[in-house]
């Protein structure tokens, strides 16, 4: 086994620059693939992990984004008053009521101004989602025109940082922090006070109300009293489902075209595969036929060139990891379809993709390398024996 | 009495092959019994059928009439995967070409038919070892096919045939690639596998030179045998 082994690593690295193309070939279009993957893991990333286990989000009935969505100050009042939230240190319910619109902002360098997410919220709101944190400069002052922006902002869209000023709802922002948030959507949003923005707005009703449960229990009760409370009218979500709901148009979106792509490539790479053993049998039929001759079996040869094969495929998953690992560092940013806003992610290589990227290379050589490997097994002996050698 | 028990036996032996719509006669109604311990050399002109004699002992082809015994098994009524492992234990193959797969090493080549037994791992580099130090290679194990000349791959070739210890050694023209200093060290070497360990050898040659190593010479031509 460990013999034949090295009969077709030997063999494979032997061909020199054919086997490097093949391995470049299918080890580019696996790259696509893994590509395909780490973009829709790291919107997942984004867009899922910005909610909570634990934090639940009321929304009005029939809204599906925090954009389309309102609650009068009265409805959160009520809600506060509800059992089953989580309670600060100093005995305050832990809900917030945020105010979410949207503004144009043009990228630096760029030309085409694209939709940012602002939201008027609460200092709470660092509680409330512990994986934000500032990484520059302070929080706003509640009742002044401050704001903190996200990295994937700041970066993107504010090249003097902090000590610039933004326009919101007709008045000027200045910008006072910067934050992170683990890679989360948060990164692409611009926080400020929530009251003068409604202000600023003309705003008289919030957004949503975003609460910590103090278990998680405790939702299916508080659900059902909102929901048989008639002045409410509310839906109530927890803060995971509904962004894992924002994030299925674009990742779907974004899954099916680049699967489409990776198809089309896949079947290149899978022929390419297949030429390249096609001749490797070509080039070995005598040595297909001193094999059979010294007794080893058809469907040991098939193994052997098989072998080889996912050799070649495995070489190329490992190309196409090397090459996903560096894309790590990429950012992209979209405009979510859900939201209409803008939002940032970072490229991420989950253990998952990984093995489906190895799977995938492994998959495409086995199919290239399959007809080969037959034809080497049914290779008539005596026709083999008189073929010429290396 | 002795009783000298044949280990090949060929009988009304017909072969043709099929080159478009013509069909080439090979051997006709041809017969032949090697004793078990003979060195026979088959002779003849091109196309009288000498390698397809050999091949046909070896299971590598299949008549189109007769019957062919070989070491106690009728190979013409084998099954492809029954065949391969009756091979593999009882015949060893010596090629003009030598065969020999690049890129292995000697000793590497050597073990290839060994992988087919149920030797363990040290058994067979024992195996090994020893084969190729009876054909003077023992210093040879870890070169490569290209590091060595003719006649030292031929060596290696023999090797591999004897490694497995088969009832009988088959050689088609195995001298035939090798300049006349190699071709006696070779010769010299079947020779001394005949008789020092009692092989079988049946080896097809076209040169009398190397004929006149073997015990019996079967002349072959247009597909009947006549024993000198």
């Amino acid at each position: 086994m460990k013999l034949l082994l090295a009969y077709s690593v030997r063999n494979a690295w032997s061909r020199g620059r054919t086997t490097m193309l093949t391995v470049i070939g299918m080890g580019l279009v696996s790259l696509i693939f893994l590509s395909v993957l780490m973009i829709g893991d790291g919107l997942t990333r984004a867009l899922v992990d910005s909610g909570s286990p634990t934090n639940v989000l009321l929304l009005r009935q029939g809204a599906t984004t925090e954009i389309a969505s309102g609650l009068y100050r009265n409805q959160t009042h009520i809600i506060r008053s509800l059992p089953g939230i989580a309670s600060d240190t100093d005995g305050n319910p832990v809900a917030l009521a945020e105010l979410v619109v949207l503004i144009s902002l043009t990228k630096t360098g760029g030309e085409a101004p694209v939709n940012v997410t602002v939201r008027g919220t609460h200092p709470m709101a660092f509680t409330l989602r512990p994986q934000v944190r500032l990484v520059e400069g302070r929080p706003w002052q509640p009742g002044t025109a401050e704001i903190v922006v996200g990295s994937q902002i700041a970066s993107r869209f504010l090249p003097h940082g902090i000590g610039s000023a933004l326009r919101v709802g007709k008045r000027d922002w200045q910008v006072v922090g910067i934050m992170t948030a683990d890679g989360t959507a948060f990164e692409s949003e611009i926080w400020g006070d929530v009251d003068l923005l409604m202000a600023a707005y003309g705003r008289e009703s919030y957004s949503s109300l975003t609460l910590r449960l103090s278990d998680e229990a405790a939702f299916e009760p508080l659900n059902r009293l909102i929901a048989d409370d008639p002045r409410l009218m509310l839906q109530v979500k927890r803060e995971r489902d509904y962004y894992r709901e924002k994030s299925v148009t674009l990742a779907t979106f974004i899954r099916v075209l680049g699967f489409t792509f990776t198809t089309i490539f896949s079947i290149g790479a899978l022929l390419g595969g297949t030429m390249t053993m096609y001749g490797a049998v070509a080039a070995r039929t005598r040595e297909i036929g001193t094999l059979r001759a010294l007794g080893f079996v058809p469907t040991s040869i098939c193994f052997v060139f098989l072998m080889e094969s996912l050799i070649i495929g495995a070489t190329a998953g490992a190309l196409a990891l090397a090459g996903g690992a560096a894309l790590q560092f990429v950012t992209l940013s979209t405009m979510n379809f859900s939201t209409f806003a803008e939002v940032a992610f970072r490229l991420t290589l989950t253990p998952p993709s990984a093995a489906a990227t190895l799977g995938f290379s492994l998959l495409i050589s086995l199919l290239g390398g399959l007809p080969p490997a037959i034809r080497a097994a049914r290779v008539p002996l005596v026709t083999a024996l008189q073929a010429p050698g290396r | 009495m002795v009783i000298i028990q044949s280990v090949i036996e060929c009988c009304h032996v017909t072969k043709s092959y099929v080159r478009g719509d013509q069909e080439i006669p090979v051997l006709r109604n041809f017969n032949l019994s090697v004793p078990n311990g003979q060195f026979l050399a088959i002779m003849g002109p091109s196309g009288s059928g000498k390698t397809t004699i050999l091949n046909l002992i070896a299971g590598l082809d299949r008549p189109v009439d007769g019957t062919i015994r070989v070491a106690g098994t009728e190979v013409s009524r084998q099954r492809e995967t029954e065949l391969a492992r009756w091979r593999a234990r009882h015949i060893g193959f010596v090629f003009q070409f030598y065969n020999l797969i690049p890129v292995l090493t000697a000793a590497e080549n050597v073990e290839l038919p060994l992988l087919l037994s149920s030797l363990s791992k040290s058994e067979r580099a024992k195996r090994v070892r020893a084969a190729l130090e009876l054909v003077g290679l023992g210093d040879r194990l870890h070169h490569y096919p290209r590091q060595l000349s003719g006649g030292q791959e031929q060596r290696v070739g023999i090797a591999r045939a004897i490694v497995g210890d088969p009832t009988i050694l088959l050689a088609d023209e195995p001298t035939g690639n090798l300049d006349r200093e190699a071709a006696e060290a070779v010769m010299t070497l079947l020779r001394r596998l005949h008789r020092e360990l009692g092989k079988t050898i049946v080896m097809v040659t076209h040169d009398p030179f190397v004929a006149d190593y073997a015990e019996t010479v079967l002349h072959v031509d247009k597909g009947k045998g006549s024993s000198r």
